[in-house]
């Protein structure tokens, strides 16, 4: 994969090209701003949702295993860090401790679905990851009697927001001279999270691993013959993949201050997932514009299309949330019929799907 | 020849599948150094042997055993750490990877870096992994494909292909190498650069078995010979005597030859 490291991109450039993503990631936030706070919390969406959609990208997009359970790692996490930190049990561990418990649990939830499912390919995988996802949103629904655990459907509210000392990622504080406040600071950490995420499947992208998941996305049975141990790597794909899953799902916890079952729900799986494969799987930049794209759209859509029908009709004819599921869907067709590869494939991808061997 | 150190023993090794008997009790012994022939007529059971020997099928009868230890031969990528790889008669490539990165994938089993080497990228991950690009670049070299390194293996000709599969089961670094009739649709130029290749990984000390269906190949390359049919080893001998053998004209012609 070393054809992807771009040697002709002289070093200047891409100096300036870095300076200029961080310019724009950090005025992001207070543009956003000016359009309202409820803005900024729709960009912490984005990014969360780039970090759950890269996450997912190690299962799907490298590994070729077809994840639709992925929300219940995120629910792990978020619940563990529910649990941990709120009046629930009395129990206010700091952040540091927790996010780091919450990926590991995740991992090992990884490998419980992981080990069972390895032989299932495909749409059978997809089905048992699937019910997974169901078993764990079921669970935390049910799971207050007869010992009170997750608190049932109310859910667990009062959840502590990161804090680092003194400095509380729930208040308005100043820095430097700039007044930062709370929806602020969580974009920075999603921002410093998701950097990290990306790093990571840029370095496992090229290495010994990410050659064995390509080598088993591609024939399993000559990456066998290859010495791959198969069912290791696949583990490790999938442990990897929840792991991010947890950490999401921790910051999301304390961000909100409240989590119940109703966000962890198939439609979130299904979500995320069709942020991997619109954008196109497998391909970091591709993942990305899936993730802010079906972030952004049903937000633009709630405040476009109500102004829009009074616009036109005089009164609102549909109700913007079902306009948003039309959407959602008409999108999907589209692009699995003009564009299968995704959005912004990677020419691997593209040429997998592509038909012809010319 | 027969001072030579036994390299694989197998041991009466059967397979069957339903009421299909694929292999019975099919016993037969390989030297160090030796280019072994393994022919037979269609559906004789020689890729069902391949397949058992590398771990692909599990058999239910007998057993094999490799450079003096008793193979586990339960999962074919323990077959492939004990140095026991090989080519499939269906060319199985990664297609949509480079012809190089095929050969970096075998390199697999012989490196080390895990999820964290990955991601750190630390000096031993670093020098590992340039010593991965320079050992593919060798065995491409080697197999005569390096200018196609960087084409991806679908585009290959076919008889790059068959090579490229070469070159993947070498970085191994197989004590045996099994090729499962690498000649095959090759025209007869083709097949006498495979000839050269084959002749020269066993002087290089890797063992090679060999499945094949050109029968002048075989006769050329190999030092000894098994004929299966059914299913059973019928004859185990060195070429010349083989081609004599009245069970092995059977076999092939079918009848008596009166």
């Amino acid at each position: 994969m070393n054809r992807r490291v771009g040697k002709t991109v002289s070093w200047q450039r891409h100096w300036l090209g870095m300076l200029l993503v961080a310019v724009v990631l950090v005025a992001v936030p207070f543009v956003a701003a000016l359009g309202g706070q409820a803005w900024v919390r729709i960009a912490n969406f984005a990014i969360l949702y780039i970090f759950l959609a890269l996450g997912l990208n190690i299962v799907v997009g490298y590994a070729g295993l077809l994840d639709l359970g992925y929300v219940a790692f995120y629910a792990v996490g978020a619940y563990t860090y529910a649990l941990l930190a709120s009046p629930h049990f009395g129990i206010h561990l700091p952040f540091w401790v927790i996010l780091p418990f919450g990926a590991a649990l995740a991992c090992f939830f990884g490998v419980i679905l992981g080990a069972p499912t390895l032989k299932l390919r495909g749409d059978y995988l997809a089905i048992v990851t699937l019910g997974f996802g169901e078993i764990i949103r079921i669970f935390m629904n049910n799971l207050n009697a007869p010992i009170n655990i997750t608190n049932g459907a109310q859910g667990i509210t009062l959840i502590d927001p990161i804090r680092i000392g003194d400095f509380s990622f729930a208040q308005t504080s100043t820095v430097f001279g700039v007044s930062i406040n709370g929806p602020h600071k969580y974009y920075f950490l999603l921002v410093t999270l998701a950097i990290l995420v990306i790093f990571i499947n840029i370095r496992l992208q090229d290495s010994r691993i990410g050659r064995a998941w390509q080598a088993i996305r591609e024939d399993e049975v000559a990456a066998k013959a290859c010495g791959i141990n198969t069912r290791n790597i696949k583990l490790l794909a999938f442990a990897m993949g929840a792991s991010f899953g947890g950490i999401a799902g921790g910051v999301f916890s304390a961000m909100q201050g409240f989590v119940s079952p109703e966000s962890f729900s198939l439609m979130e799986s299904i979500t995320i997932l069709a942020m991997v494969v619109l954008g196109g799987m497998g391909h970091i930049p591709g993942v990305i514009l899936g993730a802010i794209l079906l972030t952004a759209l049903p937000e633009a859509l709630r405040y476009g299309i109500d102004p829009l029908q009074r616009m036109v009709f005089g009164h609102p004819v549909v109700d913007p949330e079902s306009m948003r599921m039309l959407v959602f869907g008409l999108a999907l067709v589209l692009v699995m019929r003009f564009r299968p590869a995704g959005l912004w494939p990677s020419s691997q991808r593209r040429r997998e799907l592509s038909e012809g061997t010319h | 020849m027969s001072e030579k150190p036994i390299l694989l023993a197998a041991c009466e090794v059967a397979k069957h599948f339903g009421g299909v008997k694929a292999l019975h009790d099919v016993s037969l012994t390989i030297r160090r150094g030796e280019i072994y022939g393994l022919i037979g007529p269609n559906g004789a059971g020689k890729t069902t042997f391949f397949n058992c020997l590398t771990g692909l099928y599990k058999n239910e009868g007998g057993y094999f055993v490799f450079d003096g230890n008793r193979l586990a031969a339960d999962a074919p990528h323990k077959a492939a750490a004990v140095g026991i790889a090989r080519t499939f008669q269906n060319i199985r490539l990664f297609g949509n990877m480079t012809a190089i990165e095929n050969v970096m994938v075998g390199r697999h089993l012989r490196t080390n870096a895990n999820v964290f080497g990955a991601i750190f990228r630390n000096p031993a991950t670093r020098a590992e992994e340039v010593a991965i690009v320079r050992r593919a670049e060798e065995l491409l070299h080697y197999v005569g494909i390096h200018e196609r390194a960087h084409d991806y293996a679908k585009h290959l000709s076919y008889g790059d292909q068959r090579r490229l599969e070469i070159a993947r089961a070498l970085a191994t670094e197989p004590k045996l190498l099994a090729l499962d009739e690498p000649a095959a649709g090759m025209n007869g130029t083709e097949t006498e650069a495979l000839r050269l290749l084959v002749e020269g990984i066993c002087r290089d000390g890797v063992t090679v078995l060999l499945i094949e269906h050109d029968v002048k190949l075989v006769m050329g390359l190999c030092t000894r010979v098994a004929v299966l049919d059914y299913g059973e080893k019928i004859c185990e001998d060195v070429p010349a005597a083989v081609q004599k053998d009245p069970r092995v004209i059977e076999a092939y012609l079918g009848g008596s030859v009166a």
